[in-house]
């Protein structure tokens, strides 16, 4: 299942902080992290990145990537510097005040999938047994 | 180190310069989308490349990310001037972190850093001599392995 960009934010009661020309990308997958170190370890490109993240940093990970979009929740203030960053670098940028479960819930129920399902690679030693 | 003339780019980068973290890993990406190497390629490189920069800028004093394209590898050398790593075996445990607040107000700090450089390498080397430095060499080679 896809859903557009403008549907999620219709979803969402987001509003387009920059992309407003990119309204029409399709979009299958998403993320959702607060860390930039597990986001570059599991996300994968063409998704879209949910986080509460909103510093240079989520922008310039989400460039590495080729994330598609950044859907920033739980209100979080945007810095100058990110806004100016996500339009250099062409990254549409969604801003929600709903907290990242809801945003995942609602995305979820209408199709989304996580981009990966499970991490994998990864030893536990406290279930070794 | 791969020759002279494979050397693309060498870029500079100050220890403890949050704000620019991830400047030098777009440049590279840059760089390569200019020179057509293939996207899934670019995306490992661009992993390593930040990775290695967020390292230098959290840790080091300072340092620098050389990029050399050979016709069959890309290679990222990351050499830094900085308080080293005492046990390289225990920091590429995925989780360890020895991270400030400030590094982890960036997002950064998880532990996932160098596994995550080794997982995207098909060539990794780390060496590091405590209260010195560190020197990581990331090799991904061009022939679809």
């Amino acid at each position: 299942m896809r859903l557009r960009l403008s549907e999620i934010r219709d979803l969402l009661d987001a509003k387009v902080i920059t992309g407003e020309d990119k309204l029409d990308l399709d979009i299958t997958t998403a993320f959702g992290a607060d860390l930039m170190s597990d986001v570059l370890a599991f996300a994968r490109s063409g998704c879209l990145l949910i986080t509460g993240l909103s510093n240079p940093q989520s922008v310039r990970t989400a460039y590495a990537l080729d994330i598609a979009a950044i859907l920033v929740c739980r209100g979080k203030p945007l810095a100058d510097k990110f806004i100016e960053i996500a339009r250099e670098l062409s990254i549409p940028i969604l801003w929600t005040r709903l907290i990242m479960f809801e945003v995942c819930g609602r995305l979820y129920q209408e199709g989304l999938t996580g981009c990966i399902c499970q991490a994998s690679g990864t030893e536990e030693k406290h279930l070794a047994k | 180190m791969p020759s002279d003339e494979y050397l693309e780019g060498i870029y500079y980068i100050q220890g403890r310069d949050f704000v620019d973290a991830g400047v030098v890993s777009s440049e590279i990406k840059r760089t390569l989308k200019d020179k057509g190497i293939p996207e899934n390629i670019i995306r490992r490189v661009a992993i390593i490349a930040f990775e290695a920069e967020v390292n230098i800028i959290s840790y080091a004093d300072q340092g620098t990310i050389q990029l050399f394209i050979e016709p069959e590898a890309i290679t990222i050398e990351a050499v830094d001037i900085g308080q080293g790593i005492p046990d390289i075996e225990q920091a590429l445990v995925e989780g360890f972190s020895t991270a400030d607040d400030a590094i982890r107000e960036m997002g950064f700090g998880a532990g996932m850093g160098l596994a995550n450089i080794k997982k995207s390498s098909d060539i990794f080397k780390l060496a590091s001599e405590p209260g010195s430095g560190t020197h990581l060499t990331s090799i991904i080679k061009l022939n679809g392995q």
